[in-house]
């Protein structure tokens, strides 16, 4: 594929084979959202630097490749998936290998009744009257490239369920596994989570790849939040460094509910991720929080927007960045504050810590206020080590590397404390120990 | 001797501030180095911790027989020179115990010695904070954030405690200290004083060096060394001043 006239039509052409393997699956209602989808499709464009939303973001090198989706179970061993599990952690597991539901490596402790925990081809399949009041209705596809190819093959991902007034102890830790072999693979993950009026769930999405492979993740996830559910969700992009992750959120927050999400992304050469998070009802808390750390030519980039639709909402929003080498960072954050949101809290900041000369971030907080009775901030620093701190230790005794993990640590410890689970925060600190003091 | 320096020259964006030091230190001294604001007290202080935006354009300086300016300020540090800073740096989301407990260890490896492990490291601790008499909560802060300025000299004696350098360099560690807390730092540093180490006082006032009793007064002026001579030098300079020194009156004395 060379020219973005031609990408519509490469993937129309698959939507046809896609149709096929689906056999008696063409009549059902999810099909007809299918079917809706990839005519919308055909008339939206590839995202280019022309659009504001991609100013800083050129994917036009996903031409470069015949992504297709993978409909053969691909069999991996259970060997291979416990790479991904951290220690001393308690918890449910779902997984996923490239875009299907592994039965065999998946897990389910102590699920309380009535909850679902389970691959989403499953629960269409069973005719599932929560998906099918849910699914698709946050993540719409208006103006949304790839979350419209999502919709249009729509075939599997993760769902749960958590009915009004249960508390989900442990976490559900729900691994996306690509094997891309021979085959440019493309991933299209659905997820749902929804949380009943009252309930709690911890949910850790985490994408990841054991080797350095292209291919091609495109994941939606819609969170439903009912009055006074704690949802905490935590992303894990831990994808191949030449891999393509496109992703969007879409979060619906019911009163006084809360909801807490973590974005830590380290791995895909190009990464993209539309967070979005609206208060529907007073009383609601929602945190967005991210940390990324790239390196070589990588590219990050976060859009979110968090909708303060109703008063006495409390939202907080920190994303914290580590560049290094050639590596690009985008953050496009959107606090909107409606006329009706009297008594809002909207804080938002952005810092970004630059390791090379030669990486490149680009930062845009925005507020938009309409209410007259609120209290907001927002900010954005972009920086280097302080080389007088770093002095500092080294006046010590300590070592060049060191010194440089300590600050890195330091740098992004506000982020990592506020994850709330103990062996994703271990998990994250010898991550950098790793990266910055070998 | 463990500390020569020699017609040390350097400068700062291209500024020439040290104009030709020469400074003999033997182990079990304290020095003390005083002179007016600008005559180049703190320059000397940075230039021996390995301060890298001074340039040394002349001399040399030899630290227990090892050229020290070829070292790198933390092979400095693990050769056993400390400095305390004038102005110490806070470092948020950096313990003062974790900040210890990697400087201990990597001069432990440096030196080809055990590392120490958590019990007998956090036993070090709790002993050297009782020098300084620093409240055991400072050490899980981080470090020097929101500490008050008695607080934050306090702690760099207590780090200079729990490292224990051969020659430690306190630049104007008194400047901003109240009597009690001038007299608690002074406690500490005379407390660590040995046979085999050696100390360098930096300072304006002559206030500390009633507590710290210099063997050597030195007298910087203009980037050089304008007078030598033993503690009742400063306070020969208490009673007339700098411009006793400024007006050329003094010898020029080299030690």
């Amino acid at each position: 594929m060379k020219e973005i006239k031609d990408i519509n039509q490469y993937f129309i052409k698959q939507f046809d084979e896609f149709e096929e393997s689906l056999n008696g699956e063409k009549t059902s209602e999810l099909h007809q959202l299918r079917k809706n989808a990839i005519n919308y499709f055909e008339k939206l464009n590839f995202p280019t630097l022309k659009d504001e939303e991609w100013r800083y973001t050129d994917i036009t090198s996903l031409l470069n490749h015949n992504f297709s989706s993978d409909y053969n179970k691909t069999k991996v061993s259970p060997k291979v998936i416990s790479k991904f599990l951290f220690d001393k952690l308690e918890h449910s597991l779902l997984v996923f290998v490239n875009g299907s539901y592994s039965a065999e490596l998946s897990k389910l402790i102590d699920i309380p009744k009535g909850v679902r925990v389970e691959s989403i081809a499953e629960a269409l399949k069973n005719n599932n009257s929560i998906v099918k009041k849910h699914l698709g209705s946050y993540a719409k596809n208006e103006n949304f490239f790839f979350t419209t190819l999502s919709s249009a093959f729509i075939k599997d991902g993760a769902f749960v369920y958590v009915p009004d007034g249960i508390v989900v102890e442990d976490p559900i830790h729900i691994i996306f596994y690509t094997k891309a072999k021979d085959k440019k693979v493309l991933t299209q993950p659905r997820n749902l989570f929804v949380a009943g009026k009252n309930s709690q769930v911890t949910i850790i999405e985490h994408y990841v790849s054991d080797d350095e492979q292209v291919y091609f993740t495109n994941a939606v996830t819609e969170i439903v939040a009912d009055e006074g559910a704690v949802v905490d969700h935590t992303k894990l992009q831990e994808e191949s460094s030449k891999a393509f992750h496109i992703a969007r959120m879409e979060v619906d927050q019911e009163r006084s509910s809360n909801f807490a999400s973590h974005l830590i992304s380290l791995g895909a050469e190009i990464s993209r991720n539309d967070f979005n998070a609206r208060f529907n009802d007073e009383g609601g808390e929602c945190m967005l929080n991210g940390l990324f750390m790239i390196n070589n030519e990588q590219l990050f980039d976060a859009h979110t927007m968090i909708d303060h639709a109703k008063p006495y909402c409390n939202s907080y929003e920190h994303y914290k960045g580590i560049l290094q080498d050639k590596a690009r960072g985008v953050f496009n954050g959107k606090v909107m504050v409606r006329q009706d949101a009297q008594k809002t809290n909207a804080f938002q900041e952005n810092n970004t810590i630059l390791l090379s000369d030669e990486a490149i971030m680009n930062t845009k907080p925005q507020l938009e206020i309409f209410a007259d009775d609120v209290k907001c901030s927002h900010g954005a620093t972009i920086g280097k080590l302080n080389d007088e701190a770093k002095f500092y230790l080294k006046s010590r005794g300590i070592g060049e590397e060191s010194a440089t993990a300590i600050l890195i640590h330091a740098f992004a410890s506000d982020v990592i404390t506020s994850i709330k689970i103990p062996a994703l925060r271990d998990y994250l600190e010898e991550i950098i120990t790793k990266r910055f003091n070998q | 001797m463990l500390l020569e320096i020699k017609n040390l020259h350097a400068r700062i964006a291209g500024n020439e501030i040290l104009k030709g030091i020469n400074l003999k230190v033997n182990a079990g001294e304290v020095h003390a180095i005083m002179g007016p604001n600008g005559s180049g007290k703190s320059t000397l202080a940075s230039v021996l911790a390995g301060r890298e935006e001074f340039e040394v354009t002349q001399g040399e300086i030899i630290y227990n027989d090892k050229n020290l300016l070829e070292l790198s300020p933390e092979d400095r540090a693990r050769e056993g020179v400390f400095l305390a800073f004038q102005y110490p740096v806070e470092i948020p989301g950096v313990s003062n115990t974790n900040l210890l407990k990697t400087a201990v260890n990597e001069i432990r490896k440096y030196r080809g010695e055990q590392e120490l492990d958590a019990m007998e490291f956090l036993t070090l601790l709790r002993e050297k904070s009782k020098l300084v008499e620093l409240d055991q909560k400072f050490l899980s802060r981080s470090v020097n954030e929101g500490f008050s300025g008695g607080e934050k000299k306090r702690n760099e004696i207590f780090q200079m405690a729990v490292l224990n350098p051969t020659l430690a360099v306190l630049d104007e560690t008194d400047s901003g200290l109240d009597i009690d807390a001038l007299r608690i730092v002074a406690n500490g540093v005379n407390k660590l004083k040995r046979k085999d180490n050696a100390t360098i006082v930096v300072t304006h006032y002559q206030r500390l060096l009633n507590y710290i009793v210099p063997d050597f007064v030195h007298v910087l002026y203009q980037g050089k060394i304008a007078k030598s001579g033993g503690k009742e030098l400063a306070l020969e300079l208490e009673e007339k001043g700098y411009d006793w020194i400024k007006n050329g009156k003094a010898e020029v004395v080299n030690a």
